[in-house]
């Protein structure tokens, strides 16, 4: 039984850690994002590999976790859902690191009248991404603050959508060429992405929790 | 001897321990929260130690509804209630053991031409009804108030799933002694009036008596029953007939638990009696009635959704066809025995008599006495000459039976009666 105590707190840290890998590395994101955007490029390629160094931390303590959790059998009738909540989490940072590095070797045109709107759109889409990690954090210590966290979540990726729409749309009524309307809207596209993943993440969120409720 | 008559006893035991350990670490194990190392070795511990220390109530309420006198009888009535449980369950109708047994003893009272307490077999009835109910009702109660604090607490998902290991094998131990102590009068009940063990002193422990050497026998006989044949039954209970979330697995088994122990506990009726509060009947139940009970009274709770309504009323059935067809088996099986395999499963009847005399007799120094006298013994027993001389038996009723020479005494003669 002490082994299952010690145990317990080791995994405890582990997994906050892996939430602070995750929250951390959308900050990150959201910053290098801005480096881009304000032209601060060595700024911007540091920012590139702190997400990454997050997404290998966040990879390496997933797989500790998860074997803590089998090898000891904890949490048996929850632990699926729980290493498919951390799993699909591990996604989002991967779409970070993902899009931070579409934009290094990409390196999209961005008009000096849109950066604003990517700049939104980054936060936004970052913001529910925060929301989600709260709400995560919430499941394994406060169940009742769940729904409240993940209420936030669709909210940020409806405001996400709506500006990635505008985005999209000042875009197109550019005079450009369409090549590079066509690059600028997959780059908004793919910052929306996180918005898009946090949400598929509270949708499962939510059946974990109703199942994690005695 | 003994042992080749409490057979039919230890496999009732055995075959408890085989299927309602289940009732009590089923879910922990099979959903892997608890090794089933662990929750064999917890079960038997705290079966035996339930059998022994608090057995006995229940069992004086089965020698109440009637006291199998003899081995014979007691081993036929035991292996009856085995034979009823088997059909019930080949019938896949749901089954218990207390519910066998009850009416397997009706069944030997009927043979043995006894009257049953219709009072007392209609407050064990009630009992069976009761016991579900008031389980549901624990239940429910308990997953209110556990529910509130959990999903106002800020434990950790995994600090909770540490604190409910230790919840189940605590909970798993209080419902293993509970099952010890309400359900051994199934096991070895029968064989009490008709032991031929005698009270022992041992040492540090001072007196075990001899229906409490029997309840050890019948706990030891449930706790070979976990550790030899409960794991299937707890693995398919866990895994596949009941999805529990281990907290509500506990709350289940704390229910069912509580209400085993409710009836059983001579202590808390002694509570009871002693605030002048109406006592509870000390009545072996269904485990697996009050855990179904228990899982009833969560559902309501969380809405009443998914709840089979078909099986409580096979369940109800079963508390009248159980006690029938057991008494029916025992009934055959006890004129069985008698005739055909010449084993006594009745014993003669004691009366009590009353011994008269009046006696005129010589002693050695030729002095003549006159002595006078009555006492009270029971018939079929050996009992010394109060008088010592010469004396008539007669029952109360006034009736000479027997008029026998029971002992002379040295250096005195005997005279006529004056």
């Amino acid at each position: 039984m002490p082994l299952i105590q010690n145990l317990t707190k080791l995994l405890i840290a582990r997994i906050d850690e892996y939430l602070d890998a995750i929250s951390e590395g959308m900050i990150v994101f959201n910053k290098g994002l801005q480096n881009y955007l304000d032209n601060q490029m060595d700024a911007f390629r540091e920012r590139i590999a702190l997400v990454d160094q997050y997404e290998s931390r966040a990879d390496k303590l997933r797989r500790e976790i998860e074997n803590q959790l089998y090898s000891h059998s904890l949490i048996p009738e929850m632990r699926g859902d729980v290493l498919g909540l951390l799993e699909h989490l591990d996604d989002i940072i991967d779409e970070a690191k993902e899009t931070l590095t579409q934009f290094s070797i990409e390196v999209p045109d961005i008009p000096m009248e849109l950066t604003e709107d990517f700049a939104s759109l980054g936060k936004s889409s970052v913001q529910a991404g925060e929301e989600l990690v709260s709400a995560a954090r919430a499941f394994f210590r406060e169940l009742s603050r769940v729904k409240d966290h993940i209420h936030k979540v669709y909210f940020y990726e409806k405001e996400t959508d709506r500006i990635a729409s505008s985005l999209k749309m000042k875009i197109f009524r550019r005079d450009m060429e369409l090549s590079r309307k066509m690059h600028l809207r997959d780059v908004a596209t793919h910052v929306a992405k996180i918005s898009d993943e946090a949400e598929n993440v509270a949708d499962r969120l939510s059946i974990y929790t109703i199942k994690r409720s005695i | 001897m003994l042992l080749f008559f409490l057979s039919s006893g230890l496999f009732l035991g055995w075959s408890l321990g085989a299927n309602d350990a289940a009732n009590v670490f089923g879910t922990a194990v099979g959903s892997r929260m608890i090794r089933f190392r662990t929750a064999a070795i917890v079960c038997g511990i705290f079966v035996i130690l339930g059998s022994v220390i608090g057995g006995s109530g229940t069992s004086a309420t089965l020698g109440k509804l009637g006291a199998v006198s003899a081995l014979g009888g007691a081993f036929t009535v035991a292996l009856s209630a085995a034979v009823s449980i088997f059909m019930m369950v080949k019938m896949r109708l749901p089954v218990s053991t207390s519910q066998a047994i009850v009416g397997a003893i009706i069944g030997w009272n009927l043979f043995a031409g006894k009257t049953t307490d219709a009072t007392l077999l209609s407050k064990i009835v009630a009992t069976w009804v009761i016991c579900p109910i008031l389980a549901g009702g624990i239940a429910a109660f308990l997953y209110v108030i556990i529910r509130f604090i959990v999903n106002r607490s800020s434990l950790h998902l995994l600090r909770q799933d540490q604190l409910t290991r230790y919840g189940l094998i605590l909970v798993g131990a209080f419902g293993a002694y509970s099952l010890g102590a309400n359900n051994i009068a199934n096991v070895v009940g029968v064989f009490v009036p008709s032991s031929p063990l005698h009270d022992l002193v041992l040492p540090l422990v001072g007196k075990f008596g001899a229906a409490q050497q029997l309840f050890l026998m019948g706990g030891i006989a449930i706790a070979v029953g976990v550790a030899t044949y409960s794991r299937g039954v707890m693995e398919t209970v866990g895994a596949n007939v009941v999805k529990l979330s281990p907290l509500a697995a506990l709350i289940v088994v704390l229910a069912e638990a509580t209400v085993l122990f409710i009836f059983a506990s001579q202590g808390l009726n002694g509570f009871l009696a002693s605030h002048g509060l109406p006592q509870i009947p000390l009545v072996p139940i269904s485990s697996s009635q009050a855990a179904i009970g228990a899982l009833v009274g969560i559902g309501l709770v969380r809405g009443g959704k998914g709840i089979h309504y078909s099986l409580l009323g096979k369940i109800s059935l079963g508390w009248v066809t159980t006690p029938v067809l057991a008494s029916i088996i025992t009934f055959f099986a006890l004129f069985f025995m008698q005739n055909v395999f010449n084993q006594t499963v009745v014993m003669p009847q004691k009366e009590k008599v009353g011994i008269h005399s009046q006696i005129m007799y010589k002693s050695a120094s030729e002095h003549i006495t006159g002595i006078e006298g009555s006492s009270l013994s029971e018939s079929g027993r050996v009992t010394p000459n109060p008088f010592r001389h010469l004396m008539d038996i007669k029952r109360l009723n006034e009736k000479a039976v027997h008029t026998g020479r029971f002992c002379l005494l040295n250096n005195f003669s005997v005279g006529k009666p004056g």
